[in-house]
């Protein structure tokens, strides 16, 4: 058995309405790496937050290397040597990487000074960086070592990550886990925090599980079946998605040369994009954020308009037209972002529905509003999507990650569209709700409609594509049929690892 | 220690709460300073707000309620649906003053025919006189970027140069000895706005006031292009996304304000002011923005808004007369309003707990 770093005792936290933890007790032991697994809103953030001084606990006392342990805040979290990577990156994008490390310690040395130690724990660990460089040049995975970088420079006991390889390709995952691996070594201990189970297996030596804010079990990752680690997750028995076989339909949606000047700074330019998709028919398409995603789910939605023969729909071109006509059309997007860009956060629900349904559901007349037509519309999309929400005057805000996301998802389905295009559907959403989304997306397929998924992760695009395609620096590849290609395969395609290296152990 | 917990969604009670709490909290900070004045703050109060309603010359000061609200109301919702999609037209003085030069040049071109077609005539040019001047920010941010807030705020001075210009120059009254300012259009019954029932302070100003308030109210609540303008706020990104042109937003918010702004000029040159002068503007257009906020950019609260702000003009000058208290108290008593208000609304957005200290 191992030393024990961490010892956490009865945690209990409640917030108005809800107890987020409930008489939590684990512990972690000196260079263990160990998982913390749990459906979106089963309590894993509010603990880890307590853990990194953010949130102070109603009840029950943590313990760090046999002292007491009540972080008042991060910096006193910091100082006693816990350390976390957040799954959302603060990051400045105009600021050097270098800056962005100063900005972020409590006693900052000049940017200049830091550079060094910065290549010297990067070269150390395997993860590549130049502090010189602009962090909006750089990709996700390098923005994520950042972070990572960020944090080792503090010699942590404690490492907390959040989901960290939902932005990265196979093989940064693997270096990633190299370093991780190192660091336990060495006698760091890690939490891990992450929905895909088999990374957990790949890398943890202890699992704790939460539901509803408590434990309801600690295992072995490496022994225990990944779905019945997710069963415990959820608490009831899993569907996989299932996939009919599907007749060829006609050609829905053509691409032709799609080129367009990345639209800020920051962006990405489109070259060239050539696409054919047919009517029933899933096309993943895989590649690391910032390669372009955001800007082809533009010009298919009609927020970027590009020449009109560049998109066809059908027979039709609309890619001059705008988002209410392609939505007329029956060319329907979700975007990646949840909240501000596919749901606006601090409108209802009811008003979330019509703000893309008002065309295809006719919830207007002559440009007046039929509220109480869109208040069963979303009432339907509730209803069929299994969205937890006490009704549809509540604000999008209100809703937790999952919930949302199968709402906007379910929003544009249920208005029939002829092709729809997601981007990162199941991203940061609970594996119940994951599952439900996939599925709805293949019966979607099942029905004729032509469906393009975006996605990074590659399981889940295993899961559901009939082909796959990569998508590098505003480049797609030509599409491979997904039944048989290896991870590995799938790496080369998406290529963005050539500047990895393994750690110098 | 008090510790602020954001709402999962806005308080639907404290959103009207806030407006009167903060009225209630700027008479009793208010009181203080007018005590620090030497003056009984009650009394100052009483002759603020309630004199000009209850009091035994109210029947001289209600009918200026609605003369001094009207304008009010008419920009400020005009200037609501901008504020409401994120577009910051801070020039409605300029818009007021050209679309009362504009009114008022149609009218003094026309003199002395007399047909009724005169008056509605003044409206469409003092309606498009404000637009033209809206425009110009509009078009320069839409074109060029140009920021909205610093183009129609400097046009604002342009506009009282011209109206200065005007005064003085081409539409000086041919028949006024010299001195300057136009013909008194209140006095040339085919264009003057005069009162519709006397005694009352009752104008057509008042009239499109109101229909402007009807207006924005069903606009905002049962139209596509009102709930555009509340996502556009809210959430430009998702605006976009449900198809929102943020340039034909910006257009149409800024035509929009000017015109109204525009109107409620030439209702003020054609009746109350009666005549094109060198000081015609009296701030109107930047009140307008406080009461615009007052009344939580809501029709209906803007119209209590304009109700209450007009109060403390009259209120504030009776002060000024009666009590001997400086103009300036009053300016800072409406500049507390809106202080009080924006404070206060933390509350709508958070939720106040006490805490005690731990000690960590």
């Amino acid at each position: 058995m191992r030393e024990t770093l961490l010892a956490l005792d009865g945690l209990t936290k409640a917030y108005p309405g809800v107890v987020a933890n409930r008489d939590v007790s684990f512990r972690i032991g000196r260079g263990e790496i160990h998982a913390l697994l749990g459906e979106n809103g089963a309590g894993k953030s509010t603990l880890v937050k307590t853990i990194y001084g953010l949130v102070k606990p109603d009840a029950g006392t943590m313990t760090l290397n046999g002292a007491g342990f009540a972080p008042a805040d991060p910096g006193a979290a910091r100082r006693a040597g816990v350390a976390m990577v957040f799954q959302h990156f603060s990051l400045f994008d105009a600021m050097t990487v270098a800056e962005n490390i100063v900005l972020g310690m409590d006693n900052p040395p000049s940017p200049r000074a830091i550079a060094g130690e910065v290549r010297r724990v990067s070269q150390l660990y395997g993860l590549p960086l130049d502090p010189e460089r602009i962090v909006g040049d750089l990709s996700a995975g390098e923005r994520q070592r950042v972070e990572i970088v960020r944090c080792l420079l503090q010699d942590p006991k404690l490492l907390i990550m959040d989901e960290p390889t939902s932005v990265l390709t196979p093989q940064e995952v693997e270096i990633l886990f190299t370093t991780l691996r190192k660091l336990a070594a060495e006698g760091t201990a890690i939490l891990y925090i992450s929905h895909k189970l088999s990374e957990i297996a790949a890398l943890c030596d202890t699992a704790t599980v939460l539901r509803q804010g408590q434990v309801v079990a600690t295992c072995d990752p490496r022994q225990t079946a990944p779905r019945e680690m997710a069963e415990l997750m959820v608490g009831a028995v899993l569907q996989s998605p299932v996939r009919a076989a599907r007749p060829e339909g006609p050609v829905l949606l053509r691409l032709r040369g799609l080129t367009a000047p990345a639209p800020h700074r920051f962006g990405t330019a489109l070259k060239g994009i050539d696409l054919t998709l047919r009517g029933g028919e899933v096309l993943g398409i895989g590649g690391v954020a910032g390669n372009g995603q955001d800007e082809l789910v533009a010009a298919l939605s009609g927020e970027m308009p590009v020449a009109p023969g560049m998109v066809r729909l059908a027979e039709a071109e609309v890619g001059d037209l705008g988002v209410n006509a392609r939505r007329a059309a029956g060319l329907l997007c979700g975007p990646e972002e949840r909240l501000g860009h596919a749901a606006a956060p601090d409108m209802t629900l009811t008003e979330n529905a019509l703000m893309t349904g008002v065309g295809r559901m006719g919830l207007d007349r002559r440009g007046f509003l039929r509220w109480p037509a869109a208040r069963d519309f979303a009432r339907k999309v509730i209803a069929e999507f299994d969205v937890r929400t006490p009704g549809p005057e509540n604000t999008a805000r209100s809703l937790s990650g999952g919930n949302l996301q199968k709402f906007v998802i379910g929003r544009e389905i249920l208005q029939a569209p002829r092709v729809l295009v997601v981007n990162q559907p199941t991203w940061g959403v609970d594996a119940a709700a994951a599952a439900a989304i996939r599925q709805a997306l293949l019966t979607l397929a099942d029905r004729g409609v032509a469906v393009i998924v975006i996605s990074q992760d590659l399981d889940e695009l295993m899961e559901v594509s009939d082909r796959f395609c990569a998508l590098t620096d505003g480049r797609l590849s030509a599409s491979r049929p997904a039944r048989g290609l290896t991870v590995d395969e799938i790496g080369m395609m998406l290529g963005g690892a050539h500047d990895l290296e393994v750690a110098h152990v | 220690m008090i510790v602020l917990d954001k709402r999962p969604q806005p308080s639907r009670l404290w959103s009207y709460a806030a407006p009167v709490l903060a009225v209630v909290l700027t008479m009793l900070v208010g009181g203080v300073l007018f005590a620090a004045l030497g003056k009984n703050p009650v009394a100052v109060i009483r002759t603020i707000f309630l004199d000009p309603l209850f009091s035994e010359f109210a029947w001289f000061y209600r009918p200026q309620l609605l003369i001094k609200g009207a304008p009010l109301v008419l920009i400020a919702v005009g200037l609501s649906f901008g504020f409401r999609a994120g577009i910051w037209n801070i020039g409605a003085e300029g818009q007021y003053i050209i679309g009362a030069l504009c009114g008022a040049a149609v009218g003094l071109a026309l003199y002395p025919a007399e047909t009724r077609w005169i008056f509605p005539l003044m409206i469409v040019a003092g309606a498009f006189g404000g637009w033209v001047w809206a425009m110009i920010p509009g078009v320069l941010k839409v074109k060029f970027g140009t920021n909205e807030i610093l183009v129609s705020l400097m046009l604002v001075y342009v506009a009282e140069s011209l109206l200065a210009a005007m005064a003085l120059g081409p539409m000086k009254n041919p028949d006024g000895m010299g001195f300057p300012g136009s013909r008194n259009l209140a006095q040339y019954p085919s264009a003057a706005n005069l009162e519709l029932v006397a005694g009352t302070g009752l104008h057509w100003g008042v009239v499109a006031a109101l229909i402007a308030v009807i207006f924005a109210y069903v606009v905002l609540a049962r139209h596509i292009f009102g709930f555009q303008v509340r996502l556009a706020g809210q959430a430009p990104r998702a605006a976009r996304f449900a198809g929102v042109d943020p340039a034909r937003m910006v257009l149409i918010c800024m035509g929009l304000s000017g015109a109204l702004a525009g109107m409620a000029g030439l209702f003020e040159v054609a009746g109350p002011a009666g005549q094109v002068t060198i000081d015609f503007n009296v701030g109107y257009g930047f009140t307008a923005i406080i009461v615009a906020f007052l009344g939580r950019l809501h029709p209906v609260g803007i119209l209590l808004a304009g109700g209450l702000m007009a109060l403390t003009y009259i209120g504030g000058g009776i002060a000024q007369s009666n009590l001997g208290l400086p103009a300036a108290a009053i300016s800072l008593l409406q500049g507390m309003l809106l202080f009080f208000l924006l404070a206060v609304d933390v509350l709508t957005h958070y939720r106040v707990r006490f805490a005690a200290r731990k000690v960590a």
